[in-house]
């Protein structure tokens, strides 16, 4: 049954300082403090904490009663002072809330009042901040707004240096992890932003660290106006909105806007680019994934073909598992995202033009119940998306695959890959499998091999 | 049995800040971190204030409290008016079960946009409302009213008014806003939506042997487990506020003869308004551990002293568990003894419970703290607490750590925010919070706990911890 459908209900979003604070812990030793109440900053490190499982200090500047009626000036000064003795960082990225965005606090007037009154105290922290009204968007756009904003504060021009960035959009630590030994392999230098593979996916402490060791320093990111090029992962990302955006108006650093490298075409795309800007051939060792990677789709084929997927997650995520399950010949028959850039469907057609004629059908701005209202007719074979399908999944007796964030009902989703051919690879695997244990489980022979 | 009443009362001492000052506390922050010496004169520990600015709190907001102490109401909408955040991070976080219905497992937000933001969000509201009451069906509704909500200046209230109006439901509002005031406030706000469905119901064939469990939000079953024993008592159990909860027995609330309230922290409010309201008078008690969920039991039991019967049945109940449980403890207590556990849970109360759980396990409590205590938790802690033992109100990560560190405690107990700080630490760690998948509380619950406790500190994985040598 169709219900009128003014409230969300199970969402596919998430708000926007989520995502600013993630991106804000792959700078090194950076505190992302949420300016509001109290409340976001532990729901989010809750959040954030049952995925990556790694402590997750997210300051607040606890707003009262009296910080709603007269301003959270005082709240953010004293916050930032408190921050700074305590955690001694280079950096702190400021995001704001719903709240502090609606009583209109300026925060950028706050920083330079604070700046001004302490200039003559201990070293000053550099201050980043990003605008993230919960109120717009969702947790990728607090994502991009924190990274736009720390090079928008940071980045300088400067002589061009053989240098590339590349924003990696929202990853699994394992993601990040790969991209810096693909640049790595190409000898080429590279300032990722943000860069959490260590600062969400650590080894053991003998003591607690106030911030966690790892991240992109901020004296790396004041080099990203004088880079050759930026590389910058997520299709329906707008320049407007990005960093590579940003640098590419105010530093001519030239923008490659590719989407996220999942699949054998999209993972080429971005090693062509590599051997263009770099003048290098790829290392062997990746045209060796390569092949594995086209003998396991012609070993894995049969058993997934015409598999008909409902795909939800952020949107430059759907796209691209959209691009990469067409190429190996599975049916996307629904493309969600509780995103809403306006740029979905055209993206995908871009990757996928023939996407009508193989049934893919997009859909924007939608929760779980528009997803499951939908699968009810579209009767796919299987989800593939974070861990917040899962009730749907349960309910209606659809496997699912999980795959980008949150995982919070599996173990390992920040060293679970999804890019270039390596995660390609792990993905198709998984995909497989997921297929094989669905038909042996049904099975009443019990097969032992499949 | 060990337990509190065995240790001599002991003074305390103000650390004092240049103690403190090797692990940084914040300026503001000591007078909420004592640790207990002997011989020294008692000083007040400062607590039920807000977190300080900047600080890296392990509480949450007012929505929080309101949201933590209704969700369990499994046959209401729950109505989250705001951003979709607040909504988003409590879908279906607590291991709180329900028996039948479970509308309680789903988010629902207004999932308010900055068009809302400008022009107000009544509207969004009351249509969100009218569509998911007529889809669902529910017995009642609570709205609660996110930060923003305030401030745009939306009339819940009148909303509410008329939706009750037009579906013939309770529509219950919740004033909610993060920032007023503490989690707490959060609670009272919650309990003040319930006063108001409390003595809508018929109280008619109600035993005059009957109780309401107060403050038991059946996580992993527990409120079953603890109704169950009163059943065999011979009592009844008229409401569980909110385990399993249901809008008709909460309207039916008034007619119970007692209210046993436990979380001291979310619902003494409440029972206090339902003794000024009803006259039902309330006993405070903890289902955590065997000495306290005995004495659970009896003190309800001693409630009705015409019916010497329930005693009986509460001893025999007692005996019965009492009888199964102590020789499957042993082993852990074998293992267990001369180990040191920290505490750093929500309420003070279950902190209590904890020290003497732990101490019928052969552990000592190095580290004890609360997110919500009062005054009069903290001297009752100070107490029971053996000397050298670090008590601290509203901690954070740093200052848990370094006195996790130096007390060399090898487990730790909290909620979901301090288990990667102990895994990081290398120190085994039992969920306490609301999350957990296991019934903690109970007889049964005890063995569970020990069960737990006893998995993770004797783990072998541990060798490799810094800590304990391995390489960093």
């Amino acid at each position: 049954m169709k219900h009128a459908k003014t409230a969300t209900q199970n969402a596919c979003k998430l708000c926007n300082p989520l995502g600013a604070c993630l991106a804000f812990r792959g700078i090194e030793n950076c505190v992302p403090f949420l300016h509001g109440s109290q409340g976001c900053a532990t729901y989010i490190r809750r959040y954030l904490i049952s995925h990556y499982k790694e402590p997750i200090d997210i300051a607040s500047s606890n707003f009262h009663e009296e910080s709603a009626v007269f301003g959270g000036s005082h709240n953010l000064q004293v916050g930032l002072k408190n921050v700074t003795e305590q955690y001694k960082p280079d950096v702190i990225g400021i995001a704001t809330t719903c709240l502090t965005e609606t009583i209109g606090d300026d925060v950028p007037l706050i920083l330079r009042d604070y700046k001004k009154a302490h200039k003559n105290g201990s070293p000053m922290p550099i201050m980043i901040h990003a605008s993230t009204p919960s109120y717009q968007g969702s947790h990728i756009d607090g994502f991009h707004a924190a990274v736009r904003a720390t090079v928008k504060t940071l980045a300088e021009k400067g002589e061009e240096q053989n240098l590339i960035n590349l924003f990696p959009n929202m990853v699994s630590p394992a993601d990040l992890r790969y991209l810096k030994e693909i640049f790595r392999e190409f000898e080429v230098p590279c300032m990722m932003l943000p860069d959490y593979s260590q600062t969400m996916d650590g080894g053991p402490w003998g003591e607690y660290h106030r911030i966690p060791p790892g991240g992109t320093p901020a004296s790396a990111i004041v080099n990203a106006g004088s880079a050759r090029a930026s590389i910058e992962f997520g299709s329906t990302l707008e320049a407007s909105k990005s960093a590579a955006g940003y640098l590419q108006e105010e530093f001519d650093v030239p923008r490659y806007q590719l989407s996220l490298p999942i699949g054998i075409k999209e993972s080429d795309k971005f090693f062509s680019l590599l051997e263009t800007l770099t003048g290098k051939k790829r290392a062997e060792k990746y045209e060796d994934e390569r092949r594995r990677l086209i003998d396991a789709y012609a070993d894995g084929h049969k058993y997934i073909f015409e598999k008909k997927v409902i795909l939800y997650g952020e949107e430059d995520l759907v796209v691209a598992m959209t691009a990469f399950l067409s190429e190996i010949g599975m049916t996307p028959v629904l493309c969600a995202s509780g995103g809403k850039s306006g740029l979905l469907k055209k993206r995908i057609m871009e990757l996928v033009p023939n996407m009508e004629e193989l049934g893919i059908k997009v859909r924007e701005g939608v929760d779980f119940v528009d997803i499951e209202d939908e699968a009810k007719v579209l009767q796919p074979d299987f989800l593939i998306g974070n861990s917040k399908g899962y009730t749907m999944s349960r309910k209606n007796n659809i496997p699912m695959l999980r795959l980008g964030f949150p995982i919070h009902d599996r173990f390992g989703g920040q060293r679970m890959h999804h890019l270039g051919y390596r995660g390609t690879q792990e993905l198709f695997d998984r995909i497989v499998n997921t297929v094989i244990e669905e038909r042996q489980n049904a099975s009443s022979i019990g097969y032992t091999y499949m | 049995m060990p337990g509190g009443s065995l240790i001599a009362k002991q003074h305390f001492i103000f650390k004092g800040v240049e103690a403190m000052e090797h692990i940084g506390i914040l300026e503001g922050r000591q007078k909420q971190i004592f640790e207990k010496k002997s011989g020294v004169e008692q000083v007040d520990i400062s607590c039920d204030t807000s977190s300080l600015s900047g600080s890296v709190s392990q509480r949450a907001c007012v929505f929080c409290g309101s949201r933590v102490v209704l969700y369990p109401v499994a046959d209401a909408l729950h109505l989250v008016h705001g951003p979709i955040g607040c909504a988003a991070y409590t879908w279906d976080i607590r291991g709180a079960v329900s028996s039948g219905p479970e509308l309680h497992r789903l988010s629902f937000s207004t999932d308010l946009q900055e068009m809302d933001v400008i022009y107000g969000g009544e509207k969004k509201l009351y249509h969100s409302l009218i569509e998911l009451i007529e889809q669902y069906k529910p017995k009642a509704a609570f709205i609660y009213s996110t930060c923003i909500v305030g401030l745009i200046g939306d009339d819940i209230e009148a909303v509410c008014r008329k939706v009750a109006k037009e579906t013939g439901i309770p529509v219950l509002p919740v004033h909610s806003e993060g920032f007023k005031g503490t989690k707490k406030d959060g609670y009272k706000a919650a309990c003040l939506a319930l006063m108001k469905l409390i003595g809508t119901g018929s109280i008619e064939n109600i035993s005059k042997q009957s109780i309401n469990i107060l403050g038991e939000f059946n996580l992993a079953g527990e409120a079953w487990l603890i109704k169950a024993y009163y059943e065999k008592m011979g009592i009844e159990v008229v409401a569980t506020l909110t385990g399993d909860g249901r809008i008709d027995a909460v309207r039916r609330a008034h007619g119970a003869t007692l209210n046993v309230v436990q979380c001291s922290g979310s619902m003494t409010w409440l029972a206090k308004e339902m003794e000024e309201k009803y006259g039902i008078p309330y006993i405070r008690v903890s289902y955590f551990g065997i000495e306290d969920m005995s004495k659970s039991l009896y003190d309800v039991a001693k409630h009705f002293p015409d019916h010497p019967e329930i005693m009986e049945a509460a001893k025999e109940v007692v005996s019965e568990e009492v009888k199964k449980l102590y020789p499957q403890l042993q082993k852990f207590k074998k293992a267990l003894t001369g180990k040191k556990a920290a505490i750093y849970v929500g309420g003070a109360f279950k902190t209590f419970s904890l020290i003497k759980a732990l101490r019928s396990i052969g552990m000592s409590v190095v580290l004890a703290g609360s997110q919500t205590g009062n005054k009069d938790d903290y001297a009752r802690l100070k107490e029971m607490c053996d000397e050298g033992t670090v008590i601290v109100d509203d901690s954070n990560p740093v200052e848990l750590s370094k006195f996790i560190l130096e007390k060399e405690a090898d487990l730790l107990i909290g909620g979901v925010k301090e288990r990667p700080i102990a895994f990081k630490l290398g120190i085994g760690f039992c969920d306490h919070n609301h999350e957990r998948k296991i019934p903690l509380a109970g007889f049964i619950g005890m063995y569970n706990f020990a069960l737990e406790v006893y998995q993770s500190v004797m783990s072998p994985v541990w060798q490799f911890a810094p800590r304990k040598g391995g390489s960093l």
